[in-house]
């Protein structure tokens, strides 16, 4: 599936393919990070492997064909990245900027502390998805995992199926929108009645990532009751 | 797979079972690299005089580079108790009817060459990986546990009260013999599994009397369960084909597996208990019970 | 002489009087403070209770056995390496002395570039803290250890690849287990923006990473650490001291080329009083437990040992690393040097009496611990703009390259006392203790005696 709407970037014809059965990791990070702008790139047998692609402050396409591990596209501040499997634990972790699309399942902690970019999941995404998210959005077309958005500062989580339980704990200014079920709550996050401009907020966000399947004038909106805003001990101790 | 840690390494293999009336017990009888031919003189004598004092027929099923695997009467008590007098330095490893119990400590890859891991079959295992927390790298504090016949557990994580739930076994007479703290939970399933208790019943007291983050897994002769704490932060993925279920902390231990390309790849949910069905001729779906 | 009634009492028994050693006023006021405000106590600072601490330790210099070094003449040297395990570029420091992580955010600005200032011109490094990298500090510090905290407050993947070290922080000595607060009134615009949170909100900082759990995780991320900074820089790990044998160990099985070891004195901004007092073990012992850990697996000259809290002279350097670190930091005593808890104020050739300002605070100079409320009189631990102007950036460095310098003198004074033309030459057996708890935790010998506590030989 193509990323849409203005995601593109102006590419060259130039396809380069790295393959992680004929050069180490160290490599193939060194390499990617030689490349220039808009540089095509292909990356074949990943098989599972962790940190593919991180720390690239560079504008790149990269294509990772299979199932990579942990920390995919993490510390990452431009590239585009398409990986036609699953990917591991925390994919885009402190994502600045650049598109993680995954045509799989991302295991927990998906785009843990991401500051901006774009990370668009086909499949699944597992538990605390989300967390500590400072920017961006993160849209999952299937079902989220537990405690996801956990202290979630900034930035937009769209979930086409259900979300597991404490959803939200301790939110600060991000906003989820849900079209499934919600397992739970956590601590000071709640329903909110849906504005126009979450409407359209939504829809962008749809268009974005083809997940036809979301209705936007359907879905939840989770965000902060701001009630842990200031510390206040009288609330009970078990938060 | 090692790299998750490289203390340690530790395997079980489940495979056809040996006649009622009689277990397999995996016994080490040195923790020192002897030549394999040293090894052999011991086995050989220990299977002599086991069997002079036990009174019975005592079988050598394989020398291992550790010792061996024999199989004989299945009065543990007995079988234990003459072991230590034969060779005090002796350790039993596990034992049942099914179950083989190997574990060293090193690399898992010599520990794997060590033991020739690569030629061994069953139908169902078990390979373990360890980078110690708190306890000491030992044989002994490698995973598995086998606390039970046919019983072994693995884990990742730590637990945050091992030390009062093992106190709580000691006033029962249930005695760890290391201050590790998965044997605790091992001991645990054991002392549930043998009053007669179903996997289910057994797994929800650990997840009701041990606090921390783990997920544990869980072999015996005719089942497998995984259960992960409610935080569910330490990793466990599944693979189900037609032809196998496995279960890894992470997909890349998974990545040589036979259609492993096929294969239906998930996540187990916290606090919700996945047991399989060995042997089992109809499905590899496993039973799923939430606990929350 | 005057003659007394028998029956007569004196009017005041001094029984009734003696002291209650569980019922101290500080404690009635504690605990009364909780039952007024329903909230337990949120304060900077570190903790106050007496430990043992390196003030109990003696050095054995040369006298016939062993031959001193001409101070101030014969050479003593004090460069230390960091992170020659896996880096291609460790850090060469001119000294064993470098500043620890605080962050943007807890200090001002100003009290940030000072630092930075003060630890180029002497040779070493400073670290940024929670809350990200700024312009000031990045242009001020010559070599500049980026924190990779729990919280991630302005992580940048550029600011990771223009850091000379990258330190993941576990936790720190002050709050081992526990995240840091930074209260509303020193969530400034620029703090907030720098943190991606509304200004003016109670800041809880969170207690595990997002992104991993656990030491088999650590590993992957220091692999993922390394591989974004293309194995170029050292990966040090910070852990506050409570299980230190088993804590160091794992940071070593998971990748660290550095461990700093952060013991229970240790400063911070702010956090809940009950950490403070009432986690970790002190230094002295922690030092002593790290280099075990290290020793044991036989990484030694390979992963280097860097301690912090509670230091301040340098006697608690040299003694520091006569029981095995490689490198000490400092953090409250660089504040300190620097002018925080100062009855005076330098500013603008004159200087002011700061007494009333702390008063206000309800305290004295000499006893504020008040970094939480932003409201720091002498212009460090805070984010009002009034306030910063009063720290001149030129006076503060000067002060700090004035201690630092004078603390090195030190150092080498006694290495040089005992025999030593390398500070990293002291070892243990130049020490003994003067207290049997101190001779016990640092596993020296009771002075006079060879007997260590606990030890059968």
């Amino acid at each position: 599936m193509e990323v849409k709407s203005g995601q593109q970037r102006q590419t060259s014809s130039d396809q380069l393919v790295l393959d992680l059965n004929e050069i180490t990791l160290r490599e193939l990070n060194n390499r990617l990070r030689e490349l220039e702008d808009g540089a095509n790139v292909t990356i074949e047998n990943p098989r599972g492997q962790h940190s593919i692609c991180v720390g690239q402050l560079k504008r790149l396409n990269v294509t990772v064909n299979g199932h990579a591990g942990y920390f995919l596209g993490g510390l990452c501040d431009g590239p585009d990245i398409t990986v036609n499997g699953s990917v591991g634990v925390a994919c885009g972790e402190n994502l600045m900027r650049g598109t993680i699309r995954v045509h799989g399942n991302a295991s927990s902690n998906g785009g843990a502390s991401a500051h901006g970019g774009t990370i668009i999941i086909d499949g699944d995404a597992s538990s605390r998805t989300g967390i500590s998210l400072k920017g961006g959005t993160i849209a999952v077309a299937g079902d989220i995992g537990h405690m996801s958005a956990f202290m979630a500062q900034a930035g937009t989580i769209l979930v086409g199926g259900n979300a597991g339980y404490a959803l939200g704990d301790s939110l600060y200014e991000a906003v989820i929108y849900v079209q499934g079920s919600i397992d739970s709550f956590g601590a000071d996050a709640r329903e909110e009645d849906m504005t126009e401009d979450d409407v359209a907020k939504v829809r962008e966000l749809v268009e974005l990532t083809g997940f036809d399947h979301i209705d936007p004038e359907n879905v939840k909106r989770v965000a902060s009751a701001k009630t842990l805003y200031h510390f206040d001990a009288l609330k009970g101790q078990e938060y | 797979m090692a790299s998750r840690g490289q203390d340690s390494a530790g395997l079980v293999i489940f495979s056809d079972g040996i006649p009622d009336g009689k277990y397999r017990y995996s016994i080490r009888v040195t923790e020192d690299q002897l030549p394999q031919a040293d090894v052999k003189k011991i086995v050989d004598s220990l299977q002599q005089e086991l069997a002079k004092a036990l009174n019975t027929e005592v079988e050598v099923e394989r020398v291992r580079p550790d010792g061996g695997v024999f199989v004989t009467t299945n009065d543990v008590d007995a079988v234990q108790a003459e072991l230590f007098n034969i060779v005090p330095d002796a350790s039993l490893v596990g034992y049942g009817q099914h179950m083989e119990i190997l574990k060293d400590v090193g690399s898992p890859a010599d520990v794997c060459n060590r033991f020739e891991v690569r030629d061994r079959s069953g139908y169902q295992a078990i390979g373990h990986t360890r980078m110690a927390t708190e306890s000491a790298v030992t044989i002994e504090h490698s995973h598995p546990f086998a606390p039970n016949s046919d019983l072994a557990v693995v884990h990742n994580g730590t637990f945050s009260n091992p030390f009062m739930v093992r106190r709580e076994l000691a006033e029962q007479g249930i005695y760890t013999v290391t201050d590790n703290d998965t044997e605790v939970a091992a001991r645990l399933i054991g002392r549930e599994l043998a009053a007669g208790k179903q996997m289910a019943e057994a797994l929800t007291t650990v997840t009701t009397t041990m606090d921390g983050f783990y997920t544990l897994l869980v072999g015996t002769a005719d089942e497998f369960a995984v259960v992960r704490d409610s935080f569910a932060c330490k990793p466990l993925v599944v693979a189900e084909t037609d032809d196998y279920v496995a279960v890894a902390s992470e997909y890349v231990a998974m990545v040589d597996l036979p259609n492993i390309n096929d294969a239906q790849i998930y996540e187990p949910k916290p606090e919700e208990l996945y047991i399989w069905k060995s042997n089992q001729d109809s499905s590899d779906k496993p039973v799923v019970t939430s606990l929350s | 002489m005057k003659p007394i009634d028998k029956n007569e009492h004196p009017a005041v028994d001094r029984t009734h009087l003696a002291e209650n050693h569980t019922w101290q006023p500080e404690m009635i006021s504690y605990v009364q403070d909780m039952a007024r405000t329903g909230l337990y106590e949120i304060r900077g600072g570190g903790g106050k209770r007496k430990v043992p601490s390196f003030d109990d330790l003696s050095f054995l210099a040369a006298a016939a056995s062993r031959y001193p070094l001409e101070g101030y003449r014969e050479k003593c040297t004090t460069e230390t390496v960091l992170g020659t395990r896996f880096a291609e570029n460790p850090i060469k420091l001119d000294i064993p002395v470098t500043i620890a992580g605080m962050s943007f955010g807890a200090l001002s600005a100003q009290a940030k570039e000072a630092l930075g200032r003060a630890a180029t011109h002497v040779g070493t490094s400073t670290t940024t803290g929670d809350g990200g990298m700024t312009e000031e500090e990045r242009q001020a510090s010559k070599l500049l250890v980026y924190q990779l905290l729990p919280s991630r407050y302005g992580f940048n993947p550029r600011d990771v690849q223009r850091a000379d070290a990258i330190e993941v922080v576990i936790n720190q000595g002050a709050k081992p287990g526990g995240g840091g607060m930074l209260l509303g009134q020193k969530v400034s615009e620029r703090v907030a923006k720098m943190r991606t949170l509304p200004p003016g909100i109670d800041q809880r900082s969170s207690s595990r990473h997002p992104d991993w759990t656990g030491p088999d995780d650590l590993t992957i991320k220091i692999e993922e650490l390394r591989e974004a900074t293309g194995w170029k820089v050292p990966i040090y790990v910070k852990i506050g001291a409570t299980r230190v044998l088993n804590d160091v160990k794992l940071a070593i099985n998971a990748g660290a080329d550095v461990v700093v070891v952060d013991g229970m004195v240790g400063g911070t901004a702010a956090t809940q009083d009950v950490y403070m007092e009432h986690t970790g073990i002190p230094t002295l012992a922690a030092v002593r437990l790290a280099r075990q850990a290290i020793s044991e697996m036989g990484m030694d000259g390979e992963v280097q040992l860097m301690v912090s809290g509670g230091l301040r002279t340098g006697a608690d350097v040299a003694k520091a690393l006569a029981l095995g670190a490689d490198c000490v930091s400092l953090g409250m005593a660089v504040l300190i040097a620097m002018g925080m808890n100062s009855k005076t104020l330098e500013m603008d050739g004159q200087l002011y009496d700061l007494s009333d300002e702390y008063e206000a605070l309800g305290t004295t100079a000499d006893h504020y611990h008040h970094l939480h409320t932003g409201l720091c009189p002498a212009g460090i631990a805070t984010q009002d703009p009034e306030l910063s102007k009063r720290l001149d950036v030129d006076t503060a460095a000067r002060r700090v390259i004035n201690y630092l310098n004078a603390l090195v003198m030190e150092l080498t004074t006694l290495a040089r006392a005992c025999g030593k033309s390398s500070v990293h030459n002291l070892e243990p057996e130049d020490l003994v203790a003067l207290t049997i708890e101190s001779a016990a935790m640092a596993k020296v010998p009771l002075a006079g005696t060879d007997w260590i506590p606990g030890q059968s030989f």
